[in-house]
């Protein structure tokens, strides 16, 4: 539906099963009667000074907020004063929380479709799986793909289809957090749709956002997509082992990065071959130790 | 970044806010929108048209008040407008700022009957 980045509505799904739109759940919404719903005809009135505009009446034209003065017509101004986004930060609230209370670190992982995230998973999950429970929630347009790898590896994992959506969002996040039943003090990670300009936007309740970029891609790319770079509080640059294979710049690479984010965190990995792993696997093991003292701290009855 | 999502949520606002202040019908909406926020307006007004189609926001005027970017310097304390994230101090040449002003997106306020 969507022509600049193929969105759309009403096809978003969580394992195969069609997902409830927010805006339907609630109580029927008052409409306006469109034209045809009448069968007679009205006279018609002035609807509104700005329809017609009078000599002597208040200029409503000049289309500024506040120079209205309410009261002299029937419009009347209403101040909302709030974040376009104000509804997904309220239910990505309530996921932090639910992830507070139980000790859950919970990562958005984010990139470009290709970059090889759901590989990086599979790998991760194999150093980790040992130390902590771990479990996924995979965001994509269309399959199950991603999920069967990753349930391949033992853990569980939820897939979530985006229908034509081209991120998730904090209410779908919500919706699977309550089909995992995650374990106290357990890692969750939410591979995003892949996509480096969309998800930016939208936070999902997690600790951190993760950007991953590939030396397969450009070294621009931090200063073409800001937004996510921005966004990240780590940076991961992966597939370095076929970095000699490639005139990829991995200093001008992270110099581009952390001028969009200064003091950006950069690891150098490569999945496939293990480069850089450890220290991606340290950082996370803080992450958990972090998340699981807090929840400790804020409920000491709460094993 | 996703305008559809960013117009469902402006319409789904004013549905809320409807249900408690009485009104049947939005002329006009007006946005605060970041210079520096991920928003392409020619989208978000195309699709804020479509959503709004069949509500009481119907053809309602969308008003987009531009929000300049403005930065701090971390190096030298000193504020000075950005249009883009990667852009240095202009004074001390330092890449470390913080966003002080223009990534926000905000629903200002509504002309309704």
């Amino acid at each position: 539906m969507c022509t600049t980045c193929g969105c759309g509505i009403g096809q978003t799904r969580i394992n195969g099963k069609t997902v409830q739109l927010r805006r339907h759940a609630g109580t029927a919404l008052r409409y306006r009667p469109t034209q045809s719903d009448h069968a007679h005809t009205h006279e018609q009135a002035p609807s509104s000074v700005t329809d017609l505009p009078v000599p002597g009446t208040i200029d409503f034209g000049a289309g500024i907020a506040g120079t209205h003065a309410p009261g002299m017509s029937q419009t009347r101004m209403v101040k909302i004063e709030r974040d376009i986004l104000a509804k997904n930060n309220q239910y990505a609230d309530e996921n932090r929380r639910y992830l507070a209370e139980r000790g859950i670190f919970a990562l958005n992982l984010v990139s470009s479709p290709g970059s090889g995230k759901t590989t990086l998973l599979v790998k991760t999950i194999d150093m980790l799986r040992d130390r902590f429970p771990v479990a996924v929630i995979e965001g994509d347009q269309q399959t199950d793909h991603d999920a069967a790898r990753i349930r391949a590896t033992g853990v569980p994992a939820l897939q979530i289809n985006t229908g034509k959506g081209c991120h998730l969002d904090a209410h779908m996040i919500g919706q699977a957090l309550q089909q995992l039943s995650l374990r106290n003090n357990s890692l969750l990670f939410i591979e995003n749709v892949g996509n480096l300009v969309c998800p930016s936007g939208f936070d999902l309740g997690e600790a951190h956002k993760v950007v991953i970029l590939s030396v397969t891609e450009g070294e621009d790319k931090p200063l073409k997509y800001p937004d996510m770079f921005h966004a990240a509080d780590l940076m991961l640059l992966n597939k370095c082992d076929l970095l000699p294979y490639l005139s990829f710049d991995v200093g001008q690479a992270i110099a581009y990065a952390q001028r969009v984010h200064p003091g950006l965190p950069v690891l150098q990995i490569s999945a496939t071959q293990g480069g850089g792993m450890p220290e991606w696997i340290d950082w996370i093991i803080a992450g958990c130790r972090r998340a699981a003292a807090i929840s400790q701290t804020a409920q000491p009855h709460d094993s | 970044m996703h305008e559809l999502s960013l117009a469902e949520n402006i319409l789904q606002q004013i549905e809320d806010t409807a249900a408690t202040q009485t009104f049947h019908r939005v002329k006009t909406v007006w946005l605060e929108i970041g210079q520096l926020a991920c928003v392409e307006q020619e989208s978000l007004r195309f699709f804020f048209a479509v959503v709004t189609e069949d509500s009481i926001a119907r053809q309602a005027k969308l008003e987009i008040i531009g929000i300049a970017g403005q930065a701090m310097c971390q190096e030298c304390n000193r504020t000075f407008p950005i249009a883009a994230y990667y852009e240095a101090c202009p004074h001390c040449g330092s890449d470390a700022l913080q966003i002080t002003n223009g990534d926000e997106m905000r629903i200002r306020e509504l002309e309704v009957e």
